[in-house]
């Protein structure tokens, strides 16, 4: 039972490839929110286990061949170096092919075992490395042409259209999912076969033991693509190239079919029957195939609208991902086995031989540790490994939505903050202005209080005056007399009758309620007169010349004419009245 | 299940682009009684358009419920929504201008009236001219591009006949008062209005089939 403990690397493997391979199936259809993510993940899922349990042992045996992991510590230590290289490619957002990954990991075991490399059966795996997207290349192209002339030339409405086009792109979704399952099943769990045997029977159903390996690592496929594909989807979804829902179509059935051919037993021998040679059943990087699916597209549609430097960034992810992982399972190898004391194959090791061979010529004894197994300590090491992993999967994942949920708060509030202070801006400013108006107000009020009262204690004064004289004249003994005191008094009273002290105050008061503009009028034309002044203040009123003549105390005809200067003084245009011109002032 | 809600859909814009051709028909008939002087069915063509208009706005506002609720077109949803509006707009414009001659029963002299037909029936074929041109955005965008011309040319007509018949009140016909010239003139504009909005209509068409195309 302890034995399946080291099946979790190869799971952590598979929840690596569908969180990432699941991007390649219905990234562009969820990109394009044509699909929604729950029903695309669904679907995902249940055709992967098909594919995998179905069809996976073919492209497995070429896997097994390239470098049989004999033991169980080595197959372990391969997957999970390969499983962490993908992850640790994922977190920086890079699509990244487990294929690669595995290969390396397997090259790196042998290395390290010193098994042969089957150079073969790596010459046909890098072969489709290269194959296998020039082969998408060419069926993005062709069908993505024929896709466009049946849209084309079919009057189809486009809401039906749109209809056929979503089922499309679910069933090839479907399809795609099942090759995938079918390919890639062997990156997972191809290192298990030759060291793992756990087939059991119920009644009389036999489950050999590969198959169910397929079946418990397309389990953790699924889970991958369930729990952390969004994230991959987000990107090679929308960010190699603005896809169109057709595009996708042609995208995703491209590469189901490239990895449908490279996994397909039965096309293999049905090729062969006609005399034809035989299709090298190898796992394709479904990552490879659909950037060359895309390439095909983008050669119909104008290359010009591929981010080639995105392109380019995950070609150097093919040669960082297998030099990587190898170096990786190299060295997680010696400390597999040096440190943890865990057989990593049934052979003799690189560095067994290498001390063999010294200790021949030295005849130096080495002290090399032997294959038992501390158990105690490599359960707890895969156990704290493992925990370790998602407790920081989990944690980032709540500390991204802490993040998130804090920016959104603080945003909120400054939102809120902004507002009260802009409303409370205005508020101010408000009242401001309605305590300047008061206080402009009542100083007026003030004083024309003051003027009314000095005026009435003044007019008393001078009715008292006026009272006073024309008692003397009663009283007056001669009429010479007589007639002196009252023409002095008319006198008087015609002086009066100019209201100096009334036009002043006019004049005052308007000065106070047009400032602004008798400030400008210095400013403009400090050459003006004081009487000018006044005029130009009086007509700012809205006075006719009829009206102020009595104020100034001047004929009508003295304010025409003084009118008239004022306009040649101002420079007044023909076309403009004065008026005009000192309101626009 | 899923094709019998498309299908109940594309019914559903179909008898939105009928609703607009029927209002605008409506319109021209309008405007050629209130010319000829039946009332009477100048009033039954008022009533129609009105119903018809209330129609189409119940359409547009179905339309949009339906493709957002099964998210439908995801990618061009917002065009067509902002298509239907426009073609929208052509209705009701018609409704309100048609409303205008009932109110403020504008006095058109007997030389202006076949000027004036000529008008509405040139600004209408420029609007009429949409509804092909939407439906092929809808069935073969390739077309549109071939649809829209038309919408340009009635649209270019119109602008001309509007001139022709502001030159006529303002300098060619005598005695006829500022305020009836001003009445007049707005009755022009108002009527040339309806190919404007078509225009915009084939605007937007011409960017969306392009968008499709490509």
């Amino acid at each position: 039972m302890f034995g399946y403990l080291f099946l979790i690397s190869g799971l952590f493997l598979g929840w690596s490839l569908g969180a990432n391979d699941a991007s390649n199936i219905f990234g562009t259809a969820v990109g394009t929110r044509m699909v929604k993510f729950r029903t695309a993940a669904i679907i995902a899922s249940i055709f992967v286990i098909l594919g995998a349990v179905i069809q996976g042992s073919g492209t497995t045996e070429t896997l097994s061949r390239l470098g049989s992991v004999d033991a169980v510590g080595g197959a372990f230590t391969v997957a999970l170096c390969a499983g962490i290289i993908v992850t640790f490619m994922t977190k920086y957002r890079l699509p990244v092919s487990t294929g690669q990954a595995i290969v390396g990991a397997i090259i790196g075991w042998c290395f390290y075992t010193a098994t042969p490399v089957d150079y073969s059966v790596l010459v046909k795996i890098l072969g489709s490395w290269v194959f296998g997207p020039i082969l998408g290349m060419l069926f993005g192209y062709v069908l993505y042409i024929l896709l466009r002339k049946y849209i084309r030339s079919s009057r189809i409405h486009m809401l039906k259209m749109e209809s056929i086009i979503r089922t499309s792109l679910i069933v090839v979704g479907a399809f795609a999912a099942y090759s995938l399952g079918a390919n890639n099943i062997a990156n997972v769990m191809g290192v298990f076969v030759n060291s793992f045997n756990v087939s059991f029977t119920i009644g009389s159903l036999y489950i050999s033991s590969t198959r169910l390996l397929f079946f418990i690592g397309s389990l953790a496929i699924a889970l991958g693509i369930c729990t952390y594909s969004k994230k991959v989807i987000d990107t090679v979804g929308n960010g190699v190239l603005a896809m169109t829902p057709e595009m996708a179509i042609v995208v995703v059935l491209a590469q189901a079919l490239v990895l449908f051919v490279f996994s397909s037993t039965s096309l293999s021998n049905a090729l062969m029957s006609i005399g034809l040679p035989a299709i090298p059943l190898v796992p394709v990087s479904s990552t490879q195939v659909l950037i060359g699916a895309i390439i095909g597209v983008g050669l119909v549609k104008g290359v010009q609208e591929l981010k080639l430097k995105m392109v380019g960034g995950i070609m150097l992810g093919w040669i960082t991902t297998p030099v990587l992982s190898g170096l990786f399972t190299f060295i997680s190898l010696f400390f597999v086995e040096r440190v943890f004391g865990m057989q990593v194959s049934m052979r003799e090791t690189a560095l067994e031989s290498l001390g063999q061979a010294e200790s021949s010529f030295a005849s130096v004894e080495y002290h090399m540790p032997t294959t038992n197994v501390n158990t105690f300590f490599l359960v707890a090491t895969i156990v704290l490994l493992i925990g370790l992993l998602l407790y920081t999967f989990f944690a980032r994942k709540k500390a991204l939505e802490k993040a998130r949920a804090e920016g959104h708060r603080e945003a909120k509030k400054k939102l809120f903050s902004d507002y009260q202070n802009a409303l409370k801006e205005i508020e101010v400013n408000t009242v401001q202005l309605e305590n300047t108006t008061l206080a402009t107000r009542l100083e007026e009020r003030k004083n024309q209080l003051v003027t009314y009262s000095l005026s009435i204690g003044e007019q008393r004064k001078y009715l008292e005056s006026i009272s006073e004289s024309i008692e003397q004249a009663i009283k007056a003994p001669t009429l010479q007399e007589k007639n002196r005191v009252l023409k002095n008094q008319l006198t008087e009273i015609k002086q009066r009758m100019s209201f100096k002290g009334e036009v002043d105050e006019i004049y005052r008061q308007a000065e106070q309620v047009y400032m602004e503009f008798v400030e400008k009028l210095d400013k403009t034309f400090p050459k003006l007169t004081s009487r000018e002044k006044e005029i130009l203040v009086l007509l700012r009123i809205g006075l006719s010349s009829k009206e102020m003549a009595p104020l100034l105390n001047i004929s009508t005809k003295s304010v025409e004419i003084a009118r008239y200067r004022l306009r040649a003084k101002l420079g007044v245009s023909k076309d403009e009245t004065l008026t005009d011109f000192i309101k626009s002032m | 299940m899923f094709f019998s809600r498309t299908k109940k859909s594309i019914e559903l814009i179909d008898a939105f682009l009928n609703c607009v051709d029927q209002g605008l028909l409506l319109f021209k008939e309008g405007v050629k009684n209130y010319l000829y002087n039946n009332m009477e069915h100048f009033n039954n063509d008022i009533v129609q358009l009105a119903n018809t208009e209330r129609e189409s706005d119940k359409l547009r506002r179905e339309i949009e419920t339906t493709l957002y609720m099964q998210s439908l077109m995801p990618q061009v949803r917002g065009d067509v929504m902002q298509l239907l509006e426009e073609m929208d707009n052509l209705i009701d414009q018609a409704k309100k201008n048609l409303f205008q001659f009932e109110v403020e029963t504008p006095h058109i002299p007997a030389e202006l009236i076949s000027d004036f037909i000529r008008l509405t029936q040139t600004s209408v074929s420029a609007a009429e001219s949409t509804i092909p041109a939407a439906k092929s955005y809808f069935n073969e965008p390739v077309n549109v591009s071939e649809k829209i011309h038309r919408v340009y040319f009635y649209e270019k007509e119109t602008d001309m006949l509007a001139d022709i018949i502001r030159r006529k009140i303002f300098k060619e016909i005598p005695g006829l008062r500022l305020s009836e010239k001003f009445h007049l003139r707005y009755f022009t504009l108002h009527i040339e209005n309806i190919s404007d909005t078509a225009e915009k209509v084939a605007d937007l068409l011409s960017i969306m089939a392009i968008k499709r195309i490509v």
